[in-house]
């Protein structure tokens, strides 16, 4: 990365903080303006992301994969830097492919139903970009609580007594875990001296033994506040509750923010308990194993149990929660391959899934979905309400059968049927789990991979069952069929959601490939300290305070 | 010193967390509040505890660090106690709303019976 490409890096955190702070000059009745300049902002970022995993995926040799921005130019132990890999690519283009589908779904009427939606949106971006790419501790905390900040408006956007109590629950559930956050960062600096991530790994190996109990005791502090963002068992509770009362679009761009979570796990075990840790390897892996298995377990008999659709889709996102954190404690790299395809895949499944329950909804009940109940908070924003849509007005033709073929495709992606991506992310999840020295190998298989393979498999028969017996009732059993008005801006971001993933079971061997990369990337710690910190400054003692 | 402080701690920390197990919301953004001077009082001992110290170093740039207070924790726990305030501002609002919609101040916004 040469010249001014190498800034492109800082641009996923500046582009939507520009926005969001211009949108807000503008006056709430310009909705048409602010919703042209946020897609058109969304776009961009979508490009942009598109270009960074271009640049992330350039590999002349394993060790240039990691790039990093030192910003303001300072060196990075002491300045902040900003660090792109592959893992952090691909999460960068599935935030701006989420945001760029649910944007233009809040375009048919959500982005007028509360103040600020478009600048709450944008911030939201940004606290999750930066979360993506930042390279130390306190900046990761940072942006945590932006993105959190604006979860918490983007949560209440609409309304109403339910999302008002739903928000004030997940408020106070996130206040206490950014105070874990902190309380974990700072006992960690107060053992190790440095924040930065890279300088944090390198360090640890040469820490005094003596100081371990309290560095395990922090790494775990630190634990807690992701794990409660990525929901596992039993931190999850307060999940299904708020992801059900929040408005659609805001629900699919939720579906983003509990990975999150499982992103910064992933990325912190591998680097500071990978295979160069010492003593320290694998700390917490069989914690996660089995965490993991524990929210899949909770997460499918919720899926079985449940009867509102809302939950019903909050439960299937705990379950590929549970499969993520489970296949991090497995630790293993073609493991971490399989589990990163499966991210993407049923992160783009789940989210297409909370905006097309908003339409289902609406032809099982005519009058009664989640909109009326915003509008009666709103009162009389309901007639300028009804010659909007008149003006809009491009109704999607045929839309129980739309509705009916997205849910079908849905369901086929979360029980792992094939032909669509679902059943590549689950075969390439199994196929690394019983062959752990690639095929043929002669390894034995452990009980808990068992326990672990046989609850995917499970929980996608959970998901099958559960979205089966809710698409009969919805589309089959009613004697006569309600004919939901559906906008084509609403129909076409589930649709190219859908796409995207039959895009990834057609392109499935280069997908697998570049996750194949990430997940080694990520077990070799040492090219990311090395590019991270320039080789001047590892090794340097200056400066440092004895402890 | 050390133990004023690591009393005052944890007498923050025990009624915060008594008082955010309580049923009303404002018991909860009490002792939302409560834990978080326990944990801002928290990460500023992380630098450890000096007197009379500065963390910066002299115009001269003289000085060993032995004679100077740790700044990175002092700039945290500014950040933080920002982060803190803004954060349980916004919640105040939400527990207004949630008062003033559903009438009650219980936090699942209904008596139990």
């Amino acid at each position: 990365m040469m010249g001014w490409t190498q800034h492109l890096l800082i641009a996923p955190i500046l582009l939507p903080m520009a926005t969001g702070a211009a949108l807000l000059l503008f006056d709430e009745r310009r909705h048409r303006f602010k919703a042209g300049v946020n897609i058109a902002s969304t776009l961009l970022l979508l490009i942009l992301s598109i270009a960074l995993l271009r640049i992330a995926d350039i590999s002349p040799g394993p060790g240039s994969l990691t790039h990093s921005y030192a910003v303001g130019g300072w060196p990075a132990p002491f300045g902040i830097v900003l660090v792109l890999d592959r893992l952090s690519a691909l999460m960068l283009l599935l935030t701006s492919v989420l945001a760029a589908a649910s944007m233009t779904y809040s375009l048919a009427r959500w982005h007028r139903a509360g103040p600020h939606f478009h600048t709450l949106f944008q911030l939201l971006l940004m606290g999750i970009n930066g979360a993506f790419l930042t390279g130390d501790l306190f900046n990761l905390f940072v942006f945590f609580e932006v993105m959190l900040a604006a979860s918490y408006g983007l949560l209440l956007h609409g309304s109403g007594p339910v999302r008002v109590r739903a928000g004030l629950h997940y408020i106070a559930i996130n206040l206490v875990s950014s105070l874990f956050f902190l309380i974990g960062v700072s006992l960690i600096y107060g053992v190790i001296g440095t924040l930065n991530m890279a300088d944090l790994a390198m360090r640890l190996v040469e820490a005094e033994p003596g100081n371990r109990a309290l560095f395990e005791a922090g790494a775990a502090i630190l634990g807690v506040a992701f794990l409660i963002k990525a929901g596992m068992w039993p931190l999850c509770f307060w999940l299904p509750p708020a992801y059900t009362a929040a408005a659609a679009p805001v629900a699919a761009m939720f579906a983003l923010l509990s990975k999150v979570g499982v992103y910064v796990v992933l990325r912190l075990s591998l680097l500071l308990f990978g295979s160069d840790a010492g003593a320290l390897t694998g700390f917490g892996s069989q914690f996660l194993l089995f965490g993991g298995m524990a929210t899949i377990v909770f997460g499918a008999i919720g899926v079985l149990a449940t009867q509102s659709m809302g939950r019903l889709a909050s439960y299937n996102l705990l379950v590929s929660s549970g499969t993520l954190l489970a296949a991090i404690g497995m630790g293993d790299a073609a493991v971490i391959s399989g589990a990163l395809f499966y991210l993407v895949s049923s992160t783009l499944t789940v989210s297409a899934l909370f905006l097309l329950i908003e339409l289902v909804e609406r032809a099982q009940e005519p009058g009664a979905n989640l909109l009326t109940v915003t509008m009666e908070a709103y009162g009389d924003e309901v007639d300028a309400e009804g010659d909007e849509e008149q003006e809009v007005g491009l109704i999607m033709p045929g839309a129980l059968a739309i509705v009916g073929v997205c849910f079908g495709c849905i369901a086929l992606l979360l029980a792992g049927f094939p032909p669509l991506s679902g059943f590549i992310a689950k075969f390439a999840l199994l196929a690394a789990m019983f062959n752990p020295d690639g095929l043929g190998g002669e390894a034995g298989i452990g009980g808990p991979t068992w326990v672990f393979a046989a609850l995917v498999i499970l929980s996608g028969l959970a998901a099958l069952i559960s979205l089966l017996r809710t698409g009969i009732r919805t589309f089959w059993a009613p004697v006569e069929a309600v004919m939901p008005r559906v906008l084509v801006v609403e129909a076409a971001p589930i649709i190219v959601l859908i796409v995207a993933c039959v895009v990834l079971t057609v392109q499935g061997a280069p997908l697998l490939r570049y996750t194949d990369a990430a997940a080694q990337s990520l077990h070799m710690p040492a090219n990311y300290i090395d590019r991270v910190l320039p080789p001047s400054a590892s090794g340097n003692e200056t400066g440092e305070i004895e402890r | 010193m050390e133990l004023i402080l690591a009393i005052a701690i944890g007498v923050l920390t025990g009624s915060g967390v008594w008082l955010i197990l309580r049923p009303r919301t404002f018991q909860v953004i009490i002792g939302l509040s409560l834990l978080s001077y326990a944990v801002n009082l928290f990460i500023f001992s992380t630098g450890g505890l000096h007197v009379g110290q500065a963390p910066v170093l002299g115009p001269d740039g003289s000085g060993t660090l032995a004679e100077h207070a740790d700044p990175v924790p002092q700039a945290l726990v500014l950040t933080a106690i920002v982060i803190g305030f803004a954060t349980t501002a916004l919640f105040l609002v939400v527990l207004l709303a949630s008062r003033g919609l559903t009438g009650s101040d219980h936090v699942d916004g209904r008596e139990p019976r």
